[in-house]
């Protein structure tokens, strides 16, 4: 019994910084409707600033920590909100989504170019201090970690409840527009709101380091803790934030407690967060749909068929030049290049032409990977079953949040994709510890694409036939709906469209897309391991799909394309690698409000170059081609019994 | 409200609606019915449009039941109820605003269709598509985006959507809004019409003179209470309608200072 108290007692320690790190999230989503997920990549930069004046400038502690909470952070959420993400909470959610994930990506990368990696130690309040309680030890950087979150409780409950500004916070939750009308500064709330958030991101960060290490990932996915005890107060309530954050404490100590500590179990411990999220959105009650107003959403043009099919076979022709003229090495990026396109083509999809962001894409080409491996049917039949994989934990992935809207379902691919990197993909049955997997290339009726060349332009020409089937599904109805749907849910919901499972199904196909590039990636490089797959990866994915372009097939090219060459770079010059994950997650906050990105520009400069050197290419080619269609089969001409036929039939169908 | 009782479409039973502590709808009971064009007025927030959300099922309600063609639908999602026939057009407009008019009918055509239609070639769609478009009025912004068109387009053109999904029970939301006089009229022949062919169209409006001139019915909602229902006739002479509108002017005692409804119906009545 004892033990169990004491481990309890641990947990509530640790939950207390969450508590700290998820009621800063949960002000600043209330305040200004966006989720900030870089909230524990703040909390990193912050503690490592920490490190810096304490270790490095040797300022004493207390200076510091005034230094860090009361002026570097408040400074940083002022600006971030003033200039980053002021006005994202009335655009859709996926925007804020894409331009939060920069931040993330762009905070990391600049840590790494600030503080290189090293061995650093960031040692507990009062290190050596501690006192006897029981059969429990309790060091004093605990007591000031509980001291922390009690003040901060009482502080926010006195902030919001009995000041002037704090009911304004409360009103801005509720009505921004209607706040703005009674005389109340919206921009002011929202930027206090920002400044404590950082504050309490800072001080989270600081108090868990100990704990977690000077990581800058390890801090970096504290926003699932914080995310996951903030869902139990559903965003929203404070207290039950409190209370969520000593649950997960609780439950985490427990795990080191009673746990096994190798084998399967022992990769348990870190993914609890995601467990108990989970579990929490599966218990959520069902989101009502939201009424809102006409808004269109100007989209890249989808290209016409003729245009569509001439630019898949320049595509195919160029890459079989390339393929037969670069090195060994380099044919083998080509098909890197080529997986990292496919996946984005499942996010032009899902994110492009749905309106939903998935955190885990490239998680889905992992499970594709697997499948193809484990499966051991280097085949058509074979990387169709992967692909279906794939489809069906997407479907799995999609269930339990279908019920809520976009910003939960994103949340919790992210945690889904922190699972399946932390300990499904490295447990036994999956790609082991550190271990691989030997995967075979594809045969196709028997044939084996065996060299690199052929596998590789294979891969081209999968990416073209996917890009091909995505314009056309576009054109189609289901495209339709798909812009429909991210207009006004509420209309197509009475319309009789069955929201819930068209997104499961919308989800499930863009898994299966990513699964397939998942297969043909495995059977490109002949062994596929779990660090082939981290979650970081996805983040990646969505970034650069952004920023080329999530609407388009050449969107997802150049996007693939640039993927590709980031870690070339990166190893051509190590000492800047942290530079170019900075400038690709700044670079996607400032292009993250345009999802057309970089392919659209490139558009329009494409219309007016040819609008310049030859006017109605397309015009005369397509007016060639249907003197060839006419010459070929006459098209019957419309009787005028159709038309009065239908001009009866139509009146009748209210009746 | 016992009246047609009988062959009533859509019956809504007692129905209460709480935010919070306000209470929207408070013990709302109406029917509308097949043929016959239903009014629901009163004034701003008099929760007419809840109402509305609790028949389509986008609101729950706090207690009360919603009867359609004769079953129990409270607790029906909002794409059953309209698969089973309930349209409904809003308020504050819920178009495709990147589609243009012609695709926002021809989406709901394809969601009404099912999953068998989306890959069904629709040689005959365009040319029904159309003439409904025709028959609302707005046959000549058929290429047009959705969200640059006028509201009162917009609002015939959620209208035609409905209409494509063979509703019979229609709700409309301050449908007139945003047209002129003629368009009105030509708006209040068409809901004619289409009762005449059997729909039930049950309507929140705040045009009275359009209102009086269609409803075979009227329901008066004040503060989410039904404190009047009958014929046009009845309920322009109804006394707790008068005071309840009176009562307000009164309290006034600028008639000019009046909210839109009641300086309309007074008008009305004058």
């Amino acid at each position: 019994m004892g033990s169990l108290f004491a481990f309890t007692l641990l947990g509530l320690f640790t939950g207390a910084a969450y508590a700290i790190m998820a009621s800063g999230l949960v002000l600043t989503y209330t305040t200004t409707r966006v989720f900030n997920i870089a909230h524990g990549a703040f909390g990193m930069v912050l503690a490592f600033t920490f490190w810096d004046f304490t270790q490095r400038q040797g300022l004493p502690t207390v200076l510091s920590l005034f230094l860090v909470l009361g002026v570097v952070a408040p400074a940083i959420g002022w600006f971030i909100q003033r200039f980053v993400t002021r006005g994202l909470g009335e655009g859709p959610v996926s925007v804020a989504l894409v331009v939060t994930v920069g931040l993330l990506v762009g905070l990391i990368g600049l840590a790494q170019q600030i503080w290189k990696p090293e061995a650093r130690v960031l040692l507990p309040f009062y290190a050596d201090t501690g006192w006897q309680l029981g059969d429990t030890y309790i060091t004093a950087h605990q007591v000031v970690t509980i001291t922390c979150s009690v003040v901060v409780a009482v502080g926010l409950y006195l902030l919001l409840n009995r000041t002037r500004i704090g009911t304004a916070m409360r009103a801005s939750v509720d009505n921004p527009e209607l706040l703005k009308l009674f005389g109340g500064r919206p921009d002011t709330v929202a930027a206090l709101a920002w400044a404590i958030g950082m504050s309490l991101a800072a001080l989270g960060g600081i108090l868990l380091t100990p704990v977690v290490g000077l990581d800058y990932y390890a801090l970096t996915l504290l926003v699932i803790n914080a995310y996951a005890a903030a869902m139990l107060g559903r965003l929203k309530s404070l207290p039950l934030t409190f209370a969520g954050a000593m649950g997960l404490g609780i439950l985490e100590s427990w795990a080191v407690a009673y746990l096994p500590t190798d084998g399967f179990w022992s990769t348990v411990r870190p993914v609890i967060p995601a467990l108990f999220l989970f579990a929490i959105v599966v218990l959520m009650p069902q989101a009502q749909l939201r009424i809102g107003q006409v808004k269109g959403i100007i989209a890249a043009p989808v290209p016409s068929v003729p245009r569509a099919f001439g630019s898949g076979a320049a595509l195919l022709g160029l890459a079989f030049v390339l393929i037969s003229l670069v090195s060994r090495a380099d044919v083998l990026l080509i098909g890197v290049a080529a997986t990292y396109a496919m996946v984005m083509l499942s996010l032009v999809l899902l994110t492009g032409y749905g309106g939903h962001v998935s955190l885990a894409q490239f998680t889905f080409a992992g499970v594709g990977a697997l499948a193809y491996a484990k499966l051991d049917e280097p085949n058509l039949l074979g990387l169709a079953m992967a692909a279906l994989i794939s489809a069906g934990v997407g479907a799995l992935v999609a269930l339990p949040v279908l019920r809520l809207t976009g910003l939960y379902l994103a949340l919790s691919t992210m945690a889904f994709a922190v699972l399946m990197d932390k300990m499904i993909f490295q447990a036994e049955f999956a790609f082991k510890f550190n271990g691989t997997l030997a995967t075979e290339r594809l045969s196709i009726l028997g044939v084996r694409i065996g060299s690199d060349t052929s596998y590789v332009w294979f891969m081209v020409l999968c990416f073209v036939l996917m890009g091909l089937l995505l314009l056309w599904l576009r054109r189609g109805a289901l495209g339709r709906i798909l812009i429909a749907m991210r207009d006004s849910p509420s209309g197509c919901g009475t319309l009789g469209l069955d929201l819930r499972w068209f997104r499961v199904g919308l989800f499930s196909l863009s898994a299966g897309m990513a699964g397939l590039a998942g297969g043909l990636f495995a059977g490109l490089r002949g062994t596929v391991g779990a660090a082939d797959f981290l979650y970081f990866q996805s983040l990646l994915v969505l970034l650069l799909a952004v920023v080329f372009g999530v609407t388009s097939v050449t969107g997802a090219l150049l996007g693939g394309a640039a993927l590709m060459l980031l870690p070339v770079w990166q190893s051509s010059q190590p000492e800047l690698a942290g530079l170019l994950f900075a400038i690709l997650g700044f670079g996607a906050v400032l292009l993250g409000r345009d999802p057309n990105g970089i392919a659209n520009h490139l558009f329009k400069l494409g219309r007016w170059g040819t609008g310049r050197v030859l006017p109605h290419w397309e015009d005369q080619f397509r007016e060639r081609l249907d003197g060839l269609l006419k010459a070929a089969r006459p098209e019957p001409a419309r009787s005028i019994d159709a038309l009065v036929d239908a001009g009866i039939e139509e009146p009748k169908g209210v009746g | 409200m016992g009246r047609h009782s009988s062959s009533a479409l859509l019956e809504v039973d007692d129905v209460i609606v709480k935010f919070g502590g306000v209470t929207a709808v408070n013990r709302a009971t109406f029917s509308a019915h097949r043929g016959q064009i239903t009014g629901l007025i009163g004034p701003n927030g008099a929760g007419k449009t809840t109402c509305f959300n609790v028949i389509t099922g986008l609101q729950k309600p706090t207690s009360g039941r919603v009867r359609y063609q004769e079953r129990d639908v409270t607790r029906w999602p909002v794409h059953k109820r309209a698969k089973h026939g309930i349209g409904r057009t809003f308020q504050r407009l819920e178009a495709f605003g990147s589609l243009t008019v012609r695709d926002n009918v021809r989406v709901a055509r394809d969601i009404h269709g099912g999953p068998v239609a989306w890959v069904r070639p629709g040689g005959r769609a365009n040319l029904e598509i159309d003439v409904l478009l025709d028959r609302v009025g707005i046959g000549q912004y058929a290429d047009e985006r959705a969200d640059s068109i006028p509201t009162g387009t917009a609002r015939l053109l959620e209208l035609a959507r409905a209409l494509a999904c063979n509703p019979q029970l229609l709700l409309l939301d301050e449908p007139s809004s945003g047209l002129d006089e003629s368009e009105t009229d030509a708006f209040g022949d068409l809901l004619k019409d289409l009762a005449a062919e059997g729909a039930a169209i049950l309507m929140v409006e705040h045009d009275m003179d359009l209102v009086m001139a269609v409803c075979d019915d009227i329901h008066v909602l004040d503060f989410g209470q039904i404190i009047a229902s009958g014929t046009p006739a009845d309920v322009r002479t109804d006394p707790v309608v008068q005071r309840a509108y009176l009562g307000y002017a009164e309290a006034d005692d600028h008639t000019s200072e009046l909210d839109p409804v009641t300086a309309t119906m007074l008008e009305a009545q004058a």
